[in-house]
């Protein structure tokens, strides 16, 4: 997802209060940045938090790409409007992270050199507008599935930036999928553009819910302080079901000549993603890694002498004003 | 990397009438800027009328460790609410 494989911290903390902990998770109290927390479950949240958070912030570079190019002016306005909901986003979920006493500039620095990751997805290009179209539909669609039962989540500051960003999100997937039936439904040539973003997209979309089941080995410990809802195999699975028929409505054929209706499951059988190409990109091999965070990081060096001279200004013009007083 | 902006806490009156609310919070060089980035990170579907912005170094809060002492004395109180008392019929609205 938008954090894959977090790996949960071992915690080493007094018995007894570890089980009043999980007994107020248990009965659906939620955990505020004051009250006490297992260590590792304050590292965990770190973890995930500003994972997720710089997925907002990263994700924002393949949109980004396009906003210039949007074929009309409205599309160009929408298209503003969502990446600029997602920089939204990544200040919700940072603030949520600073709240467990990380500072903003060290989790802008572990991105930034590369210790901390954001989702793989955003290490793919958006070659063209109908990739555009299939992003909204197909990544936030998937953000969506792990987004909406993380509004649940044991931690309040995380809750509460869940429900905002859920509120926004089901828009990004909306324009998204309302951009790629234009196309689908457009001249042959504009629906054969369609038909291969969905291609190229259908398997990197299905790796953001991190591998499968039975390799992840870090979900149990999550799962019980419940910073993590679904198993990755649950969140697939119901993002395939959901996904097929809107494909089948455009005419589109997903790139999966195995997937099938399973009548006995009630669910789509499908194929599952080149794990070894995930693991490849996570590594950091994948198409866009190395743009990606050189974008960011000549965005952080760029910006340096505006941060530092909004806050000399400030101050400057705090330091007048006490003496005026 | 040590010139970290200060962090803000941000509250929005949603609606005519209604009182300000904690929304999350941001960083901003003062608060000029913190009222300006918060109209941009919290208000961006019209989700309010009026900011206020609170530098979060500022605020004072509670202990979770003192819920007993503060909160546990009026549990005892049930005469502070109106239920409390009968009221006979006869008597008509109060
Ligand atoms: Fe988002
Ligand atoms: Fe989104």
């Amino acid at each position: 997802m938008y954090a894959q494989m977090i790996k949960s911290e071992a915690t080493q903390d007094d018995p007894e209060k570890l089980a009043a902990f999980q007994a107020r998770i248990d009965a659906g109290e939620k955990i505020e940045p004051k009250d006490w927390m297992p260590e590792g479950y304050r590292k965990t949240l770190i973890r995930q938090i500003g994972q997720h958070a710089h997925s907002e912030i990263v994700g924002q570079l393949p949109e980004g790409n396009w906003i210039t190019r949007a074929p009309t002016l409205e599309r160009k306005a929408i298209l503003l409007a969502k990446v600029q909901d997602e920089a939204g986003h990544g200040l919700y979920l940072y603030c949520a992270a600073e709240t467990l006493g990380v500072s903003r500039d060290e989790i802008t620095e572990m991105l930034l050199d590369g210790r901390m990751k954001y989702s793989s997805i955003f290490n793919y290009p958006t070659l063209n507008w109908a990739d555009i179209g299939a992003v909204g539909w197909l990544v936030d669609g998937a953000a969506i599935m792990n987004q909406v039962p993380l509004q649940r989540t044991s931690f309040g500051p995380y809750s509460r930036a869940m429900i905002r960003i859920c509120k926004e999100e089901s828009f990004h997937q909306r324009q998204g999928y309302d951009a790629i039936r234009k196309m689908a439904e457009g001249t042959p040539e504009q629906k054969k553009m369609a038909q291969d973003a969905l291609n190229r997209l259908w398997y990197p979309s299905l790796m953001m819910f991190g591998p499968s089941d039975k390799d992840s080995v870090h979900s149990a410990q999550s799962m019980a302080w419940k910073i993590k809802m679904n198993t990755n195999d649950e969140l697939r699975q119901k993002f395939v079901d959901q996904t097929v028929p809107q494909a089948e409505y455009l005419g589109l054929t997903i790139p999966d000549p195995d997937l099938k209706w399973n009548e006995e499951r009630g669910h789509y059988d499908y194929t599952d993603p080149d794990w070894s190409e995930f693991f490849d990109v996570i590594k950091g091999n994948g198409p866009c890694n190395v743009d990606r965070l050189a974008a960011r990081n000549k965005a952080w060096d760029d910006g340096a002498w505006v941060r530092d001279g909004l806050l000399a200004h400030a101050k400057k013009k705090a330091a007048r004003q006490h003496a005026a007083e | 990397m040590k010139n970290e902006w200060p962090l803000w806490e941000i509250f929005i009156r949603g609606q005519h009438g209604m009182s300000h609310r904690h929304v999350g919070s941001l960083h901003a060089p003062d608060a000029e800027m913190a009222i300006k980035n918060a109209r941009d990170v919290y208000t961006r579907r019209n989700e309010g009328v009026s900011i206020w912005v609170v530098e979060a170094n500022h605020i004072a809060a509670s202990s979770p460790s003192d819920k007993g002492p503060l909160y546990e004395p009026s549990e005892s109180k049930v005469y502070r609410h109106p239920t409390f008392f009968d009221i006979p019929e006869e008597v008509g609205a109060m």
